[in-house]
């Protein structure tokens, strides 16, 4: 059996009472006070996320962004230094290696946050790739990856408001890292990269600043809630971009791997799209669960499902085919034999701005 | 959330489920251990009442946000009652699981059954041995 990885932050998880679970290869906390209490506190003041399990690639020289241009999606000349942008990283069917976030420190330097069970396959993805002047390194064991999420998380880190997607230079209580103005949970934070020695120190100051520490359970939850993909569950190699509700981030004006197939998806519109959706009756859709319509005929299954703390009822996402994906669709969820009702929703399933009437 | 406890006067099933045994009929729920390795409750698919149980077998499902579990029959009989406090408000099972949050209400069929539960000392020890 291969060893589980253990973040720098490993002991402070366990002295806080997480329980810890195996999670792409890392012993990482998936709940420490509960994942509903834990999701509370990031949708109403400030939760903080051990992430370090996530992968760090580093791409320099003076071809890096030639490279990155030609393998993923979204387009990099959106940005400048001190900007980030979400993109894909597709395969020659248009098929998703993986989904990330890359940042763009200078005209000759790129930084690459992955996921934590694609850091290898995105690594030799890109090696297999590389191009003379486009010099790639692993750099995940030097950082921690420290995410603070919630209405209050800028006011209790004493951070100014910046734009989301915008990185820069700082530290938190004397602490230097890099403050990303990124996230997984729909609400305003940041994600802090800092040097994997000093995270210890950092994740320590930001508990003292009244930051509740929460799991992968509640960063599931809260994900789902706003339906962003999760890699492996709702998008893989084998689903496509457009299809998957995520054609904003391919720019099929350029191009890149798998940039003909995803024209013509486009174009022919895809047969089956990602659709959330919210139970009517209840019951607690789960992966993998069939998803079925009107008449009872299956027409898709359930890729990723749970309860939402929020709506307290069960949401998911799944595939189905495209005239079933409206908002407003009457499906119903098999859940282990049991017939359960649900609609499609518009997504995000839960947005701040709806439940405050604005 | 409770403490962790299990009290003396209970009969306990190796798949985490108390008995309260008053005669020829009991009381059924989840232990302690079930339901903090589950985490708060917030689905119970709840059994007809009227509906047989076995012993060894499932009758309902409890769900938290991460897991759903079968909760076993300890033994054979009726369900005479469903608690609603738990179909309310599952919950309940995690703030008191011997007390407020009792499952089911059972008629016995064959009240020689709980012979073969354990009592709360060889629980403890079961579970000491689970690790």
């Amino acid at each position: 059996m291969q060893t589980l990885r253990r973040t720098p932050l490993f002991d402070r998880h366990v002295v806080l009472g997480a329980r810890m679970v195996p999670f792409a290869g890392w012993e990482m906390p998936v709940q420490y006070e509960g994942v509903i209490p834990e999701h509370l506190a990031v949708r109403r003041d400030c939760g903080v996320f051990d992430v370090s399990h996530m992968g760090e690639l580093e791409l320099e020289g003076p071809r890096a962004r030639e490279l990155l241009q030609s393998l993923l999606s979204n387009d990099l000349d959106r940005i400048g230094p001190g900007q980030a942008q979400y993109t894909l990283l597709t395969n020659e069917q248009g098929g998703i290696v993986d989904d990330l976030i890359v940042y763009e420190r200078g005209p000759e330097s790129f930084l690459l946050i992955v996921n934590a069970s694609n850091r290898e396959p995105d690594f030799a993805w890109l090696q297999e790739r590389e191009l003379d002047g486009a010099e790639l390194r692993d750099v995940s064991d030097e950082y921690a990856l420290i995410a603070v999420q919630g209405p209050r998380s800028l006011e209790r880190l004493g951070l100014p408001e910046a734009p989301a997607f915008t990185f820069a230079d700082g530290e938190i209580d004397g602490v230097s890292c890099t403050v990303n103005r990124t996230g997984y949970t729909g609400e305003v934070g940041v994600e802090l990269l800092v040097a994997a020695d000093t995270a210890g120190e950092l994740w320590d100051r930001v508990l003292e600043r009244g930051a509740v520490p929460c799991g992968l359970g509640a960063r599931d939850t809260l994900r789902l809630e706003v339906c962003y993909p999760l890699h492996g569950n709702d998008i893989t190699p084998d689903t496509d971009a457009i299809s998957a509700g995520l054609g904003w981030v391919c720019a099929l004006d350029k191009e890149f791997t798998g940039v003909p197939e995803l024209r013509r998806v486009k174009e022919e519109g895809p047969a089956r799209r990602l659709a959330a959706f919210v139970m009517e009756e209840p019951g607690i859709p789960r992966q993998g669960m069939t998803i079925l319509d009107a008449a009872g005929d299956a027409v898709g299954e359930v890729t990723s499902g749970s309860h939402s703390p929020m709506l307290e009822r069960g949401i998911g996402l799944g595939y189905v085919a495209s005239g079933l994906a409206q908002p407003g669709t009457e499906l119903t969820i098999d859940i282990r034999g049991r017939q359960r009702r649900a609609t499609v929703a518009k997504k995000p399933i839960y947005s701040r701005e709806e439940r405050n009437g604005g | 959330m409770a403490a962790e406890s299990y009290p003396d006067e209970l009969r306990y099933h190796r798949e985490h489920d108390w008995a309260r045994i008053d005669g020829d009929e009991a009381t059924f729920g989840i232990t302690w251990f079930a339901q903090d390795a589950l985490g708060e409750l917030v689905h119970f698919e709840a059994p007809e009442e009227g509906a047989t149980v076995s012993r060894d077998q499932a009758y309902a499902e409890v769900e938290s946000v991460k897991a759903v579990s079968d909760v076993i029959a300890p033994l054979s009989g009726e369900i005479l009652e469903v608690n609603p406090a738990v179909v309310d408000a599952p919950e309940t099972v995690n703030d008191d699981p011997y007390g407020e949050g009792w499952i089911v209400r059972v008629r016995l069929s064959d009240p020689a059954e709980a012979d073969s539960l354990l009592d709360a000392d060889a629980y403890r020890q079961f579970l000491a041995e689970q690790g």
